[in-house]
């Protein structure tokens, strides 16, 4: 599904370029997010909200799927074995989950410091302090981090190990479809990839649109593309037995 | 594959030797400047590991930062350990395996059942260790300091079309990894029981922990 149905759309919202945003994901709807001008990045995370010391845990949905990339098929897996979230659509094609966030060092390196006070709301923010003033609304804190998602990157590794960033991997208009599973906290930051070349500070905006989706039917395609993501489904499924 | 590096330092001048046995947890103190070593003592085990910063543990070690700082998702000599607030915790000094994995996590009951079978359940895994390791250091620890991990000895190859597996490990007996302490750090160490993959050649065993001044 391309264009959703105006009647399923429950809001819509642009995160600027640099931004925190989150909101807490019900179950039953998705969250499209959709990079409008082209080469963007969503650094993101995920928490059970009825009980957030359950997280995204990307170790774990990586080995059970056997991905170091994230597309559509995949699901977002949590740290007890349940998926909070499950990509059905994606037409970027490749999602980075490996590279982790920006942080005051590494944009402060690469693009300089630019303050508040000089630039207003142009100046220069980085994706690990804006998770922690994000979390901070619900009484997250540091220890509450873990590995993070960055939507509409790209990063490869060859045989040695080495990682490299491509550019230009998402084309404007690009979107991906995340279906909350669980009563999802997820957390957005559109700050600069850290590994991103460009040698300017030109984060870019997101669009969101939030709408209710059906139930994943028996021939859901995340819940067949493995045996693994199956038992995923199952488990998920039990805990709101 | 890396180049490997043997160390000039001589057990039998360490401050701390100890053999861990497998399905066990683990955690003591590495002060800034000790030297570090696990040495998988019959091959193919998996040392799943974690690092704090001793005095303020919500500084600890990140597998995300460690890789893109050095660029390569491999750990082995010269890797620094990087912390969630990019201090470095250690540096790998020596390596006599290759290379070591920081994406594969730790094995956990329910990770278990997701990946292998929904009656896999009770199955001892490391999350639980990592957890009794922690919680016997005090009341201040919550699971949710159970944070990414190191697997030493593990073998987890990533392919360039975005392909991960487990392989068979690359590890052999009396191969170890050390590094050296840049701060004062908690080392806390389960000791790998995973049974349905070949991350410990299906036949989990004990491993050394030394620490030298």
């Amino acid at each position: 599904m391309s264009a959703i149905a105006p009647s399923l759309i429950r809001f819509e919202e642009i995160v600027p370029a640099g931004a925190n945003w989150s909101h807490v994901l019900k179950r039953g709807t998705t969250l499209r997010l959709t990079d409008t001008i082209g080469g963007a990045n969503v650094s993101a995370l995920f928490y059970n909200f009825e009980l957030p010391c359950e997280r995204l845990n990307l170790p774990d949905t990586l080995k059970c799927q056997h991905l170091a990339r994230l597309t559509r098929g995949a699901c977002l897996y949590s740290d007890m074995g349940r998926i909070l979230v499950s990509i059905t659509e994606d037409t970027c094609g490749w999602h980075d989950p490996l590279a982790g966030c920006s942080n005051a060092k590494i944009i402060a390196q690469k693009y300089g410091e630019r303050t508040f006070q000089q630039a207003r709301n142009d100046w220069h923010r980085n994706a690990y302090d804006g998770f922690l003033t994000e979390l901070g609304k619900y009484n997250l804190g540091e220890r509450d981090l873990a590995m993070n998602v960055n939507f509409f990157s790209k990063v490869t590794v060859d045989d040695a190990g080495a990682m490299r960033f491509h550019e230009n991997n998402s084309p404007p208009g690009a979107f991906v479809d995340l279906r909350a599973e669980m009563n999802t906290l997820v957390v957005l930051n559109t700050c600069p990839h850290p590994l991103d070349p460009a040698p300017a500070y030109a984060p870019k905006p997101v669009h969101l649109t939030v709408w209710t989706s059906p139930p994943p039917a028996p021939d859901d395609l995340c819940r067949n593309s493995r045996p693994e993501n199956q038992r995923g489904f199952i488990l998920t499924e039990r805990y709101f037995l | 594959m890396s180049t490997l590096t043997e160390s000039a330092l001589d057990p039998a001048t360490a401050i701390y030797d100890f053999t861990l046995p497998a399905g066990e947890g683990w955690a003591h103190e590495i002060l800034r400047g000790q030297s570090f070593r696990i040495e998988d003592l019959e091959g193919n085990q998996a040392a799943d590991t974690l690092f704090y910063n001793l005095h303020d543990p919500a500084d600890r070690y990140s597998a995300q930062d460690t890789i893109r700082e050095q660029g390569n998702i491999y750990l082995t000599t010269g890797t620094r350990l990087f912390s969630t607030r990019a201090n470095v915790l250690l540096t790998i000094t020596a390596d006599t395996c290759g290379r070591h994995d920081t994406l594969g996590g730790a094995c956990a009951c329910e990770s278990n059942m997701v990946r292998y079978a929904l009656d896999k359940r009770s199955m001892h895994a490391c999350r639980d260790s990592f957890w009794k390791a922690l919680r016997d250091r005090g009341p201040q620890w919550e699971k949710r300091d159970i944070a990414n991990n190191i697997n030493f000895f593990m073998n987890v190859p990533v392919t360039p079309q975005g392909g991960l597996t487990f392989a068979d490990g690359i590890s052999a007996p009396g191969r170890y990894v050390e590094m050296r302490a840049e701060m004062d750090v908690l080392a806390v160490i389960s000791n790998c029981p995973q049974l349905n993959n070949p991350c410990n050649g299906y036949n989990p065993t004990p491993v050394r922990l030394l620490i030298w001044e």
